[in-house]
Formats: C-alpha cells, sequence, structure tokens
C-alpha cells in the first residue's frame, strides 16, 4: 500500500454547444487509471501529447477539478481538496508539491528567489526571520546555487538555475511527493544532467516520491523505479521500469520504444527495420489492443511487475 | 577538368550581433561544405550558434544589428553579395527551409493549398491548374493521407505532425537542391519524430539534396546524419562523419555531452555527467585561447593551443585545439 492512493480517476471535460450551450460530449481526459505511491519510490507516467498524463498530475496536486474517482492521502480522502484551508487536509497540501515545465512562468518575476522559497514556508511553518534564512541558504546549497542568489529575481538566472529554484521550492515544505511535470523537457542535455542529479540527490536525502511526467523515454528510463505508459486517458501498460523497456507487450507501448532515436549510428537499418515492422503489426492487430470504440482495455497482470491492457480472452483475445 | 566544387561551401563565416554599441559574433569563422546527396547535421546546445548559421546562409539577419563577414557560395555565387530581389530568388528555389515551430511558420489565414502554392507562384510558371497538381502531389509525397481535403484547409485544423509535413512540402515545391531544416521535430512526439526523419530520409533519396539538419538531440544525429559537426559557443569544435563522432569522439566537449545522456542506471550511485560552468553569454565569451577550457579546468593550461584552429586528425575527422589529447574526465586518470 502506498501513502497516495488514486483509485478509478477520471477528469473528463464537457464540450457545449448548440442552442442553449449544453453539455454535448465529453472529452475523456484521464478516464479510470489507478496509481499506488510508495515513499521513496520514482513513478514514471509516459505518454504522446494530449495523452492525459499531465492532468493526472495537475488532479492529484488539486489544480484539476476530478470528475469520479479517489485520491486518498495516508486514509484521508482528499479529492478535490486541495484549496481546503481545514486543518485535516493540511498535511496533504504541505507533502505533496510540483515542479513544472516552464521556469519562467512559473517563477513570480517580481519576487526575489528569498520571497519564492520561503513562501511554502510562510504557510506552513511558523519560522523565525533567521530560522527561515538559514534554510534557504540550505535549499539553494542543495542545489547548487550560492547565498548570494537570495536577493536576485527569477529574469537573473539562466533556464537551468531557474529549474533548480523551482526544485528548492517545491522540497521546501519537506514534501513526500513531488510532481515534475516534464521538469528538464526546456533544458540544454548538460544542464538537464544536472537537474537531473540534483533531483536524484534529494531524493535519497530525503526519502522524496516523485511521479516524473515526461514523453521523453531516456529521460524517464534513467530516473523511473515504475513506468505507465498513458494513451488515450489510460494506462497501457504499467510496471517496473526494467520490465516496460525489456519486455513490452501492449502495441503502443512497443511503437514508443521503437521510435525512440539511439545514440548509435551503426544499428539504423536495424532500427528503421524494426519500426516498420512494428507498425505493420499496429496496422494489422489495432483492434486487438483496442476495443471497438477506440478505448484501451482494462490492465491485466502478466507477472507480480508488470501490466498490461490487451483484449481479455472471453472477447477472443490472446 | 575542373575540381569539382561542392554543392554549397562556407568559408569563414562570421555573423555578428549588435549588443549595445559594439557587435559581438555569434557565429565565429566557421568554415563547411556541403555535398550533394548528404545530410550534414550540426549539433550544439542553445546559444552556440547552430540557428543563428542557418539563418545566416540564406539572409534572414536584420542589417541593421548584424554583420557577416566570410562567404557562402552556391553555384559560384557568394550568396551574401545578393541584394533581397537576387536573393528572394534563391529562397524557396534553391535553399529550402523548414523550421521549428510549423504553427509559428505557416499563415493561419491561409488554406493549405495557398500557402503551398505561393513559392510555385513566386518560382515557377506554372498555370494554376498545374500548381494546384503540384501541391496534391507534394502533400501526398509527404504522407499527408486525403490531399485533396486536406488543401482546403487552415493550419489550425491539423495535428503538429501534420503541419509539420505541410511546411516540408513548403520547403519542397521546387524540388531545392539545398534543404535546411532547423530542429525539425522538437516539437513532436516520438512517433511523430520517427516518420518525420524517416520522410526526409526518403525524400533525400529520391530527390538527391543536401540537407542540413540543425538540432540538439544527438539521438536524432545518429539516426540520420551521415555527416556531424559539433558546435560550441560559435565555432566548430568537431567535425567528422557520424560513424566516427559517435564510435570514437575526441573533443572533450562532444565527450562530455555524450556522456550526459540519460541512461538506464547501472547502480544507485550512477550519476550523469554534468560540464561544470555555463556557456559564456556574448559579450563575455573569450575571444582568445580554447573557449571550452574554463569548463575543464582540471586540464592543465598548457595543453590548450593559444589560438586553437581545427586539426585534421584522421581523413574527414577535424577537432579543434590540442586539448583533446590530453583530456579525461574529472576524477579519472589520464591515458
Amino acid at each position: 500500500m502506498g501513502f497516495i492512493e488514486v483509485k478509478d480517476l477520471k477528469v473528463h471535460y464537457p464540450i457545449r454547444g448548440g442552442l442553449l450551450n449544453t453539455i454535448q460530449d465529453y472529452v475523456y481526459a484521464v478516464d479510470g487509471i489507478n496509481l499506488s505511491i510508495e515513499s521513496g519510490k520514482t513513478y514514471g507516467l509516459v505518454g504522446e501529447s494530449g495523452s492525459g498524463k499531465t492532468t493526472i498530475g495537475k488532479s492529484i496536486i488539486g489544480l484539476e477539478e476530478i470528475t469520479s474517482g479517489n485520491v486518498i492521502y495516508e486514509g484521508v480522502d482528499v479529492t478535490n481538496k486541495a484549496r481546503s484551508r481545514r486543518g485535516q487536509y493540511r498535511d496533504y497540501n504541505r507533502d505533496v508539491q510540483m515542479i513544472f515545465q516552464d521556469s519562467t512562468s512559473a517563477l513570480n518575476p517580481k519576487k526575489r528567489i528569498i520571497d519564492v522559497i520561503a513562501e511554502p514556508m510562510r504557510n506552513f511553518f511558523n519560522y523565525t526571520p533567521q530560522e527561515e534564512k538559514k534554510r534557504i541558504i540550505e535549499l539553494l546549497e542543495i542545489v547548487g546555487l550560492n547565498e548570494e542568489a537570495m536577493y536576485k529575481y527569477p529574469h537573473e538566472f539562466s533556464g537551468g538555475q531557474r529549474q533548480r529554484i523551482g526544485v528548492a521550492r517545491a522540497v521546501a515544505s519537506n514534501p513526500k511527493l513531488i510532481i515534475a511535470d516534464e521538469p528538464t523537457s526546456a533544458l540544454d542535455l548538460s544542464v538537464q544532467a544536472q537537474v537531473l542529479n540534483f533531483m536524484r540527490n534529494i531524493q535519497t536525502e530525503y526519502g522524496l516520491s516523485y511521479l516524473f511526467i515526461s514523453h521523453d523515454l531516456g529521460v524517464v528510463q534513467h530516473m523511473s523505479d515504475y513506468i505507465a505508459i498513458m494513451h488515450r486517458g489510460r494506462f497501457v501498460e504499467q510496471g517496473t521500469s526494467r520490465e516496460i523497456y525489456k519486455n513490452p507487450q501492449h502495441i503502443y507501448t512497443k511503437r514508443l520504444l521503437s521510435a525512440i532515436p539511439e545514440m548509435d549510428p551503426t544499428i539504423r537499418k536495424e532500427l528503421k527495420a524494426e519500426r516498420e515492422r512494428v507498425e505493420k503489426e499496429y496496422q494489422e492487430f489495432e483492434d486487438q489492443y483496442y476495443d471497438e470504440n477506440g478505448r484501451v482495455y482494462d490492465l491485466r497482470p502478466l507477472n507480480d511487475n508488470h501490466y498490461v491492457a490487451l483484449k481479455p480472452a472471453e472477447e477472443g483475445g490472446k | 577538368m575542373a575540381v569539382e566544387r561542392p554543392l554549397l561551401e562556407i568559408n569563414h563565416l562570421e555573423t555578428a550581433f549588435r549588443v549595445t554599441d559594439d557587435y559581438y559574433n555569434a557565429v565565429d569563422d566557421v568554415s563547411l561544405t556541403l555535398e550533394n546527396n548528404e545530410i550534414l547535421a550540426i549539433v550544439g546546445e542553445s546559444g552556440s550558434g547552430k540557428s543563428t548559421l542557418a539563418t545566416s546562409i540564406i539572409g534572414l539577419h536584420d542589417p541593421n544589428n548584424t554583420q557577416i563577414k566570410g562567404e557562402v557560395i552556391y553555384k559560384d555565387i557568394n550568396l551574401l553579395d545578393l541584394n533581397e530581389t537576387l536573393y528572394n530568388k534563391i529562397r524557396g528555389n534553391d535553399i529550402g527551409m523548414i523550421f521549428q515551430d510549423p504553427l509559428g511558420s505557416l499563415n493561419p489565414l491561409m488554406t493549405i493549398h495557398d500557402q503551398i502554392e505561393e513559392t510555385l507562384v513566386y518560382h515557377s510558371d506554372m498555370d494554376d491548374k498545374q500548381r494546384t497538381n503540384r501541391v496534391e502531389q507534394l502533400l501526398d509525397q509527404v504522407g499527408i493521407p486525403n490531399p485533396k481535403r486536406v488543401m482546403q484547409q487552415y493550419p489550425h485544423e491539423l495535428s503538429g505532425g501534420m503541419r509539420q509535413r505541410v511546411v516540408i512540402a513548403i520547403a519542397l515545391a521546387n524540388k531545392p537542391p539545398i534543404i535546411i531544416a532547423d530542429e525539425p521535430t522538437t516539437a513532436l512526439d516520438v512517433t511523430i519524430q520517427a516518420q518525420i526523419l524517416d520522410l526526409m530520409n526518403d525524400i533525400q533519396d529520391e530527390t538527391g539534396s543536401g540537407i542540413i539538419l540543425i538540432t540538439h538531440d544527438l539521438g536524432v544525429v545518429a539516426q540520420t546524419a551521415d555527416r556531424v559537426a559539433v558546435m560550441y559557443a560559435g565555432q566548430i569544435v568537431e567535425e567528422a562523419t557520424v560513424e566516427e563522432l559517435f564510435g570514437n569522439p575526441k573533443h572533450p566537449y562532444t565527450r562530455s555531452l555524450l556522456n550526459s545522456v540519460p541512461h538506464e542506471l547501472e547502480d544507485e550511485n550512477d550519476e550523469l555527467h554534468v560540464i561544470q560552468g555555463t556557456v559564456p553569454s556574448l559579450q563575455n565569451l573569450p575571444r582568445r585561447g580554447c573557449r571550452f577550457a574554463p569548463r575543464i579546468p582540471w586540464i592543465p593550461a598548457e595543453t590548450h593551443e593559444e589560438d586553437p584552429v581545427l586539426h585534421e586528425i584522421s581523413p574527414g575527422h577535424k577537432v579543434r585545439c590540442t586539448c583533446w589529447q590530453h583530456f579525461h574526465f574529472e576524477g579519472e586518470e589520464e591515458q
């Protein structure tokens, strides 16, 4: 059992139209996913744009209204309660934090770094100004910035530095889970390496969990213990990182993996052949993997560490 | 018999931008050649000057704030000497350009048909009917299903991958011998990226154009390019065939970059390589000495050249400065 349980989460957006602007249909952005988050682990969430991965992150932290399903935090049902000021939800608000993709718009340009990082502390702890300052210096040190950074404004930093400030702010309230939504996709390779290293160091130091949302399969493989592959608002495959990469079962996962440009120019032909083979398989057997409405089937266990959404046997699946 | 010249020849190109009252070189003494039927990749991180190089070749810089020196030779003409009217004859006709952001490079108020047709109107003497046929043929060539219908649609009605195909169709319209693609797949999902790259490869096999592919993604380079030039701080630091560059990288920057690619973890303490320090801004860039030296401070100063030049260490493999001979990662022994 994890400390956060997401049960049958659904986020549907109404499509309005017609004469009286009534609800005509829904967009099924997230359509019934289950996730159990244990402490100290990293959960990778992979999918293409529009698959609903960001919506999951946002609904767990409360930035998106959940249509149905539950988010349970240490036994307390916290579904749609992130904005609540009541004491019973305080722990959840403090312990779940987020890092955003675009560090420029995630930091208030009018605030100095000291105020940016102090904000979560002021919300949740009663530090004296001295304690607060000491803690900020500590945090900046962890992410590799020095004390002078405190009195500067966000625009005075490079993209990588700003993203590290975002990490420092997320860590400031001693959270248990950080939701990282594409934290490095705007960064250069060498800067990305820096941010990923810091994130892993902080994880070991504080026993943090990450929900790591990304479209970059290489980064996710590097960071994650467990991976879920998303398509059309549902998980097509879920399991340990190793299982998913070494033994993909769903055609969508195979397609994604075969599309990764490997760093080895000598195996070009093989990769292309593999891509074409998978593409052909996808064209031929697509109906084996999706039901008549194009919906992904429910996940079924392949083994203890691997779940995959295949056609149930009673409907003629393999 | 005259020696055959390369398709495109860039000689000592320098592009300087004005910052307050001084000009600073963003591209600093770059020389490159592009052959027929070749994909030349230019790799570097943001700020390395790779896009500036591309826009200098097709002359898209504002002359009030930029100074360009050197030569870009195509068919025995130096493109940099051309005026706007003559340049416009080259752009789109001899050199096609594909930009990163397909939505930004398409006009939202024009149908797909009109946008592709526009370049045919400028550069060819086809009549209406021929042009429409050509547009349809192009859309088909770039793998757009149902071209007759798509022609009548507007950019917002297409997905990102489809839009990028339209941009490629525009670049291909006049069968240019040179195509410059600036991060053509960066905004796309991996499966779409694979399709677009395959498409570019197929088109090249058909037309035999020379393609300059600008990217920061080393995986894309490994899978598509024939030759690679690595740029750092406005200079080319290493140039080699793709097999040589990935199999036998020499320059410290190339090696560091290859080492910072995320990979499967071997154990708990497995860390990605981080390049110390940051890329200096244009004004603060040291103009003398090895530009990468401040980021590898553990390498003794005397191993760098005073004024580093590209050395051809084996046929076709060029490396700037001499520091690579003594380079080792921090904490490792010198080999």
